[in-house]
């Protein structure tokens, strides 16, 4: 029996902080405190996320609780020194709220987990994903064992009565699913895990698989069971090698221990779980896409009806939840599907996880229940928007999402409201955008992201969203025509209509949120040929100001030879020359070169 | 059509109650009240895939605008296949499709005959609304069949499916994402370094001129109007059966005397017929079938006519080559022929003869370019046209082609059997050779020339023939390649019990082929066969053995079959395809 320590070091060992330098940090812990002969009462462990990548590598100290950003292996002397021997916090390394700029020793002070509420992603962070015994210690699959003493029709009633709804991006209900592959004729079924998770910015499913394994494969035997399926397939992108290593060991912890594979728990149930590398073909988180791909054929959809459930994969009835989806089940199956529905709205309940990426403090990944508002977790949870800037749109959804602008910050989200407000859900990617942020830019990024990942099937999306970005392209070139505007809005509403998946039929969005919410952006690239943000490089300028003190750095920063000028006397850009690189104005000492 | 028994829905379209079989699309149901949804990847031969969106229908409760030619009909489902929106998308979806596509049409290849063109004419598409990027592509002509023409393609996918689903040979398939997106071979390769069969199946389901036949029409002017050139002409059993259809005749219509009038009028010095040569086929492939069974040879043999067929051995089978009939095909009998025999017999230097044969097959003009077919001395045959580019040809001079009078053929390569007749059809070849060679065999006259059970469309046949004294030959029959894998897999398994089995590599057969014109389904096949049949049904003769014009070949300067000269004119072999492309 392993000695019980009397502290213990949580190290996050996810990808954004294994990047920022865990790796190296975990060893020498490990080491000091060999060396200080604390191996026995101090234990290190290598956790999942917590959510707060940019600050990372972070580690928490517990009995207290004290959370530590942007650790150095050189601080871990100081950490075992100062922190483990003398019990004194360590202020230079403590977490500071970006409004106040107050250090905040404690974890659950943090307003950036204050108002979250970790449902799915509970044990991310607090846990080894490596280590069964401690998911099973966080009341792991207990939802399993519950469920195995159920009926599967009485396990598919609880998740309906949770209201739990698809968390990859359509939000079909997923009780609703369930009991469609269940009803499906067929003795060979299949439940399908769909890690596939492709949007921009996105990246709550590889914290799951990374941090808390177990708890997919547990959401994936029970809905096995209750579909009556006895083999699943996790298809997960082949850049989540981490993700793809975690799973692989939990699998295996769990067929040792009779939780995978023959007679499940003495129960008679039997289950097996496959995992399926994807090569990172965004269209294959498409439900019909990825089973092609599981299937060896190109990933690339099929019209549904026949919808999977009915005829997935190799024809057979298929249950296809993305990974939080799945992570939510056990807790609804241990806790009873009230206690989700006791969260969120009227039509979407429990929680949501959302990547909060672009202009804003706290980068990371949020829970919050369904129907907070987009101003609680920009401002409340995230810590607002960076240097004082202005906030101008977030985009929700990834690439089929829209950008929704300020007057929306206390829109309630749910499924519904955003699908309104032309967003939607999507896989929760929040990607916030300050006053210097062109929209038409924007817009054209997300175009130019599904143009690239169209499979090439059908005309709307492969040829329309070819033209879209054609004439974005254009606009911001400065080339646009009064013209482009109604063509644009009669393009997309032609692809939405026609395209035969979402990734087309969704595709739109982006621009005719845009479109919708800052129209005038648009137009004063056609019209005054400006960019209001200064970003589109057609429309910008630079020029030297009297600061100039004739240095000559920016002359020969310069790489197209556009400057000129004596030494000591003021220098000319020639704008013809120009190539609006920035570089001069990056350069100059005297902040003597203006752009606009 | 469904059958009665089938359970039916009840549905509306624009407004109109419509009945249907539960099993339809809503494609299939419109089509009961009259109305061709507009539609360009649909084919109803081949898997349906819903990609083109041209066929999209509104259903009343769907989130989206359906692809009608998959989307299944259901009870109570209210259809629109002209409001507003369906017309808006369909007509954007359309002009998407002509804003990525040369608008050469005047001289494409494929103008008036182009699905995307007549799709263009019918919404009423005045002009195209997007200018920017269209795919370049290099045009692929390498190889003497079938021209790629990326450019022109739509990625409707008939061609892989066809290639897929009729022939198993998987030679198309998509490639790269979005704008980029292209069918082509596997890394781009050229069709003379795929698998390909150059069957030319895809050109004849290709709704756009993406996959064409190669245009050899220039070659034949060229040489008509050279003086110190003799041009004869053959034309394969199957063109008289198609030809027709390219001047607005009902499928199954035979214009064999229109057609050897044609031919004269557009200049050749000799019209003669590739049915002589079928004849002779079956004189040396009846022969040696028997003499594979008298003598302990190796069994099943099979036929070599189709050079799609013999392609495919050559690529994916070459250990099936020693099964193979080592018999040429016609038009190789033909050329080896017309060059030794007919130049001896009318005088004339074969080094001025030009030989051209029209056919209703690309791979044909694959056939002809073979190192093996020069037994003449020269190139047995110069120049393989489709029965479309002799139609093309015949409008190029403007022949009043319906007001052609009949005529014949000229002597002696133009007298023909029954036998040869039923070529065209897939069956044909066995039932010409089961003829000749039970009457060979047993020397009794046959009582019933009719192998009906070797007729009609089912993928593979199989019969048996008593030949009296306890002999009973096995044979089987298949079309498409699809079919022929299952056979040569049989076969090469030890489990075929056959003797002799005959393989088309198109659809129906020879009339069925990657030369003929558009469109042929299975309506049009059979109409085609039926034809066939009831024209030897009327023949003077019905079996090779006994066409005079054979017999006096035979008799006075061939031989016996598979004697010395006939083995040396009218044999072949076949090359592994790792051994043709040193």
């Amino acid at each position: 029996m392993e000695k019980l320590a009397r502290a213990h070091v949580l190290c996050c060992g996810g990808t954004g902080c294994s990047s920022s330098g865990s790796k190296e940090i975990i060893p020498a812990f490990k080491e000091k405190l060999a060396a200080r002969g604390m191996s026995d009462e101090v234990k290190v462990v290598e956790t999942g996320c917590h959510g707060l990548c940019e600050l990372g590598p972070l580690v928490i100290v517990y009995p207290e609780g004290v959370f530590y950003t942007k650790v150095k292996v050189s601080d871990v002397d100081e950490i075992v020194e100062t922190h483990l021997i003398k019990g004194r916090v360590i202020e230079r390394l403590l977490f500071r709220e970006p409004a106040t700029l107050a250090s905040v020793p404690d974890y659950d002070d943090i307003a950036f987990y204050k108002k979250q509420h970790r449902y799915a992603l509970v044990n991310c962070g607090h846990i080894n994903p490596e280590s069964m015994e401690e998911y099973i210690g966080a009341e792991g699959y207990e939802g399993l064992a519950k469920a195995l003493s159920m009926t599967p029709e009485d396990v598919i009633a609880e998740v309906k009565k949770s209201g739990l709804r698809g968390r990859g991006g359509g939000g079909f209900p997923t009780g609703n699913k369930w009991q469609f592959t269940r009803n499906a004729a067929g003795d060979k079924k299949y439940v399908i895990c769909n890690a596939d998770e492709g949007d921009p910015g996105a990246f709550m499913d590889r914290s799951v698989l990374e941090g808390d394994p177990h708890r997919v494969l547990e959401g994936m035997i029970i809905c096995g069971y209750a579909v009556g399926a006895d083999e699943g397939y996790i298809y997960c992108r082949a850049e989540y090698p981490l993700a793809i290593r975690r799973l692989q060991g939990a699998i295996k912890q769990a067929m040792d221990a009779g939780l995978l594979g023959e007679n499940i728990l003495g129960s008679g149930f039997s289950f097996t779980i496959h995992i399926k590398e994807g090569a990172g073909a965004f269209v294959c988180g498409e439900e019909t896409a990825l089973i092609a791909s599981i299937e060896g054929r190109r990933g690339m959809p099929r019209p549904r009806p026949p919808f999977p459930a009915n005829s997935g994969l190799w024809g057979k009835p298929s249950n296809i939840n993305n990974v939080e989806t799945f992570a939510n089940i056990p807790s609804i199956m241990r806790d009873g599907g009230d206690y989700f529905a006791s969260q969120g709205t009227e039509t979407s309940k429990g929680t949501k996880v959302f990547a909060l990426t672009g202009k804003i403090n706290n980068t990371g990944l949020a829970e919050v229940p369904m129907g907070i508002t987009m101003r609680e977790i920009i401002y409340d949870i995230g810590g607002g928007i960076p240097n004082g800037k202005k906030f101008k749109a977030v985009q929700i959804g990834g690439p089929s999402g829209g950008c929704l602008p300020e007057q929306l910050l206390d829109l309630a989200i749910d499924y519904e409201s955003l699908t309104k407000a032309g967003a939607m859900m999507g896989s929760g990617g929040l990607v916030v955008m300050d006053e210097t942020t062109c929209m038409v830019d924007v817009a054209r990024y997300f175009l130019n992201f599904t143009q690239d990942e169209s499979c090439g099937k059908c005309t709307p999306c492969r040829e329309g969203t070819k033209r879209m970005l054609e004439i974005l392209n254009r606009i911001c070139d400065g080339k646009g025509t009064e013209e482009d505007i109604p063509l644009l809005e009669s393009l997309a509403k032609s692809i939405k209509a026609g395209s035969l998946c979402a990734l087309g039929q969704t595709a739109p969005n982006p621009v005719l949120s845009t479109l919708n919410f800052f129209r005038n952006e648009y137009e004063a690239h056609i019209r005054d040929h400006k960019c209001p943000a200064g970003v589109c490089t057609a429309f910008l300028g630079y020029t030297i100001t009297d600061n100039c003190r004739g240095c000559g750095l920016c002359k020969k920063a310069c790489p197209v030879e556009a400057i000129s000028g004596e030494v000591k006397a003021k220098h000319v850009i020639d704008p013809e020359k120009c190539i609006k690189c920035g570089a001069c104005q990056a350069k100059c000492p005297f902040k003597a070169i203006d752009k606009g | 059509m469904s059958s009665v028994s089938e359970t039916t829905i009840k549905m509306t379209i624009n407004g109109q109650d419509v009945t249907a079989p539960k099993s339809y699309t809503i494609l299939q149901a419109a089509r009961l009240i009259g109305l061709d949804i507009p539609h360009l990847c649909y084919h109803p031969e081949l898997a349906r895939e819903g990609n083109c969106r041209v066929c999209l229908v509104e259903v009343e409760g769907a989130r989206s605008l359906v692809a009608s030619c998959v989307y299944p009909v259901g009870e109570g489902m209210k259809v629109h296949t002209n409001s507003p929106s369906v017309m808006e998308t369909r007509k954007t979806v359309v002009e998407l499709m002509l804003a990525n596509h040369p608008r050469d049409c005047l001289f494409c290849v494929k103008n008036q005959h182009c699905e995307l063109q007549q799709i263009a004419a019918d919404l009423g598409i005045r002009k195209v609304r997007f200018q920017g990027e269209k795919r370049e592509a290099k045009k692929d002509e390498s190889n003497p069949s079938i021209v790629r023409d990326p450019e022109k393609c739509i990625l409707c996918t008939r061609c892989v499916r066809a290639c897929s689903e009729r022939q198993g040979l998987d030679i198309f398939s998509s490639v790269n994402r979005g704008f980029k997106s292209i069918v082509e071979p596997a890394f781009g390769l050229g069709l003379d370094e795929v698998a390909c069969s150059y069957c030319g199946q895809c050109t004849t389901v290709c709704p756009t001129a993406a996959l064409t036949e190669k245009d050899d029409t220039q070659l034949v002017w060229d040489a008509i109007s050279d003086p110190d050139k003799f041009v004869v002409v053959q034309t394969a059993p199957s063109v008289r059966i198609g030809l027709g259809e390219e001047f607005g005749l009902k499928s199954g219509s035979i214009v064999t005397g229109k057609m050897v009038a044609a031919l004269r009028r557009l200049g050749f010095d000799r019209v003669f017929d590739t049915d002589f040569a079928a004849d002779q086929t079956i004189m040396e492939e009846a022969h040696e079938l028997l003499h594979r069974i008298k003598t302990g040879g190796v069994l099943p043999m099979a036929t070599s006519c189709s050079p799609g067929w013999i392609n495919f051995v050559e690529t994916m089978h070459p250990e099936f080559i020693p099964h193979l009939s080592t018999a040429k095909s016609p038009q190789g009998m033909f050329g080896a022929t017309v060059k030794t025999y007919f130049a001896e017999r009318a005088a004339i230097d074969p080094a001025k003869i030009v030989s051209v044969s029209v056919m209703p097959c690309t791979a044909k003009k694959w056939e002809a370019k073979r190192p093996q077919l020069c037994d003449s001395g020269f190139r047995d045959v110069d120049i393989v046209i489709t029965t479309r580019e002799f139609a093309r040809m015949i409008k190029q001079v403007g022949l009043d082609f319906m007001n052609l009078p009949e005529e014949d053929f000229d002597s002696p390569m133009g007298i023909s059997t029954g036998a040869a007749q039923i070529f065209g059809a897939t069956g044909g070849v066995m039932e010409a050779a089961l003829r000749t060679a039970y009457e060979k065999y047993t020397g009794k006259e046959l009582e019933n020339l009719d192998f009906i059970a070797v007729r009609g469309l089912d993928g593979i046949k199989e019969a048996s023939v008593d030949m009296g004294g306890g002999v009973v030959i096995k044979v089987a029959v298949a079309h498409t390649l699809r079919n022929a894998e299952k056979l040569v897999q049989k076969t090469l398994a030890g489990e075929a019990d056959y003797h002799f089995f005959e393989v088309m590599a198109c659809p129906g057969g020879c009339l069925g082929g990657g030369g003929q014109p558009y469109p042929t389904d299975r309506e049009i096949r059979q109409a085609r066969i039926d034809a066939i049949y009831d024209a030897d049904a009327h023949m003077k003769y019905r079996k090779s053995h006994e066409n005079p014009a054979i017999i006096e070949l035979y008799d006075t300067w061939m031989g016996q079959p598979l004697g010395e000269r006939a083995h040396h004119l009218l044999h072949t072999h076949f090359t592994p395809w790792g051994e043709r492309l040193k």
